[in-house]
């Protein structure tokens, strides 16, 4: 069993961006992230679930810490992120690597498997070209490529295994967390289990946190331990799994996970179909940002804020969660 | 009889490697008014076969076929200006990404009145007032003021109803949806397929639907057609497909679903890929990757063989009274 010591912390992660509307008319800003807390312990997957538009790569980006979040902190091993010089940001970063959604654009055309693999190690350790090259392959090995494919472009694999290559290189540092932005949404069904597997069988080995962000709820449902849903840049359920799933107590859960479509006739949940679309986040609704969309609002719900809150072993933003059974 | 009838349908296209196979031999009736889904992984065959029925094939492809017509007409014979006078106002389509099928030069309202312009013959007041009706159907909000907008100022899923708007304007009585929801998030997915599925109802006009994703198929589809390298491998009533799935590639591509293992930590995988260009295996074009390859599967080719609600393209079809899987 995996120890349940806490990797990545977030409490009350801010991001906001200004935005210029254009001549004399002053900026705009946009509150692409808005309290975002949570906890990933070790050798667990967290995933990220909501519409595009909600915040979810904004968050990727924070805590792979490519964008400094506006307000709030990041703790890597207890440790907090901000305050640090660039050298320990650096040293910091080296935790923290991402598998991007499209394979075929995130792996430069013009390098070798060598290369790409090699890389992460020119830039962070003094290994020599015959470490690194030793080191590429005993990683192709890991996530199932063979070792006469290591001097191939990218252009010469299939698109499971240019995920394969994608996820080798961002383990090439071992690192403790690794955010998957959509990591399986480009690929075909039978290639979408093949690196999910891969992907559990990684975790399991070298007990690594996911921050798993998706959009496609079975996949979450198979390969996450806890699961946040968010919306117009807030969480607006965050618990375990089983929990979420079995019983969503957010109307915006429920509409998601009855979206979903469904092979199997007895799985498919009430029909309800979802009203209207994102709300711009530059102009997002008063009170609850998903009343306008909510078939269960009532009048309170277009002034008060919900607060995040614990109700049935999970959080949750929503005046009537209670009654959502 | 059947408005579309396919028999015997290939696709060609040589390379310098020879000549593929895009689309090998299919066999596809649609009835009219009727919902048919094919799905199959990238690379199948799924959108060139739609291209072929609607002749939008370039050169130097080839399409051969033994019938292809279309509500008693051949459209094999037709001349240009025969087939123009079908396409976009009989047979329309509806292609995947909304973002870059429409032009981003014009606006969506002269993208739609242009469609009716031609077939339709409708000008002026007449036009207009079909386009903005178009447009309320397929539930824009506020249509009189989206006639004059860009592509651009609309979002994804906006765009993709304008798509089907398009598509709906001259009442066609077959409607090809090549992957409409597939660049969509869930939620909007979900209101397009409604969309589709309400319209395709109240005008009774034939639906094929081609995607990728199980789930929207088994929701959407009546008859599903599974494809794979080119070749319809089983084609069944949605229900009994979804159930007991007789083809073992349809069987193993359900399992590998993560939505059927919950619970099971790994999911039941198919090992190896689709065969391309150069790598297609002799005998059954599946063997390479079954489960069930037996010697007969690697030297003989297996026909689509009809049985009791459907047809399997193999030689050890799995039976059909079996305990299904939890």
């Amino acid at each position: 069993m995996t120890d349940e010591a806490i990797v990545l912390e977030a409490r009350g992660l801010e991001k906001r961006y200004s935005v210029s509307r254009g001549f004399l008319r002053g900026a705009a800003t946009v509150r692409a992230l808005d309290g975002v807390s949570f906890q990933l312990p070790a050798g667990r997957t967290l995933a990220v679930v909501g519409e595009s538009g909600c915040g979810k790569s904004t968050l990727a980006r924070a805590v792979t810490l490519i964008e400094p979040p506006s307000a709030g902190h990041l703790f890597y091993d207890g440790r907090d992120v901000a305050g640090h010089s660039r050298a320990e940001l650096k040293e910091l970063r080296r935790t923290v690597q991402m598998v991007f959604q499209n394979p075929y654009g995130s792996l430069n055309p013009r390098k070798t498997v060598n290369a790409i693999l090699g890389e992460p190690l020119v830039i962070n350790t003094k290994a020599s070209r015959a470490e690194r090259r030793e080191r590429a392959l005993a990683m192709m090995a890991k996530v199932g490529l063979r070792s006469d494919q290591i001097d191939r472009y990218p252009h010469m694999f299939s698109g499971g295994q240019r995920q394969r290559i994608a996820i080798a290189r961002a383990l090439m540092l071992n690192p403790r967390v690794v955010v998957a932005d959509e990591p399986v949404s480009a690929l075909d069904i039978s290639i979408q289990a093949q690196v999910l597997n891969l992907m559990m069988d990684l975790q399991e080995e070298l007990n690594l946190a996911y921050l798993f962000i998706s959009h496609d709820l079975s996949v979450v449902r198979h390969i996450a331990d806890a699961v946040m849903v968010m919306y117009l840049g807030r969480p607006v359920e965050h618990g375990p799994k089983d929990v979420v799933f079995a019983r969503p107590r957010h109307p915006y859960t429920r509409i998601l996970l009855a979206a979903t479509p469904r092979v199997r006739a007895a799985e498919r949940a009430e029909r309800i179909v979802p009203k209207g679309e994102l709300p711009s986040p530059l102009n997002p609704p008063p009170g609850c940002p998903f009343h306008k969309r909510c078939p269960a609002a009532r009048e309170n719900c277009a002034v008060d804020v919900p607060a995040l809150r614990p109700v049935d072993e999970r959080l949750v933003a929503c005046h009537y969660a209670e009654e959502m059974a | 009889m059947a408005l579309l009838d396919i028999r015997n349908l290939s696709v060609e296209f040589t390379t310098r490697a020879g000549t593929f196979r895009a689309v090998d031999g299919i066999d596809l009736t649609v009835d009219e008014g009727e919902v048919v889904g094919i799905v199959g992984e990238s690379g199948s065959g799924k959108s060139v076969t739609s291209l072929a029925v609607m002749g939008l094939i370039p050169e130097p492809g080839r399409v051969v076929a033994d019938r292809l017509s279309f509500a008693g007409r051949d459209l094999r014979s037709i001349s240009g200006s025969e087939r123009r006078r079908i396409v976009g106002k009989d047979i329309a389509m509806v292609f995947q990404e909304p973002m870059t099928s429409l032009n981003p030069c014009f606006t969506v309202g002269f993208q739609i009145m242009e469609a009716l312009k031609v077939h339709e013959g409708l000008t002026g007041r007449a036009l207009r007032d079909r386009t903005v009706e178009l447009l309320d159907q397929v539930g824009i909000p506020a249509p009189e003021s989206r006639l004059r907008a860009f592509p651009h100022q609309l979002s994804g899923g906006m765009n993709q109803r304008v798509m089907i708007a398009m598509a709906i304007a001259c009442n066609p009585r077959l409607l090809i949806a090549d992957e409409p929801t597939t660049a969509l998030d869930v939620t909007i997915q979900k209101q397009i397929l409604d969309l589709l599925a309400r319209l395709q109802r109240e005008r009774g006009m034939a639906l094929i639907l081609i995607t990728h994703d199980m789930g929207v198929v088994a929701e959407t589809a009546r008859r599903v057609a599974v494809m794979y390298a080119g070749q319809v491998v089983e084609t069944r009533p949605a229900a009994d497909l979804f159930e007991r799935p007789r083809h073992p590639y349809t069987a193993a591509l359900l399992d590998a679903l993560p939505e059927r293992a919950v619970g099971r930590r790994r999911l039941p995988t198919i090992p190896g890929v689709v065969p391309g260009i150069a790598d297609r295996p002799g005998g059954c074009l599946f063997n390479p990757r079954c489960r069930f390859t037996a010697t007969r599967c690697c030297g003989l080719r297996p026909e689509l063989e009809p049985d009791d609600t459907g047809a399997t393209r193999c030689f050890f079809p799995l039976p059909a009274h079996r305990e299904v899987t939890p």
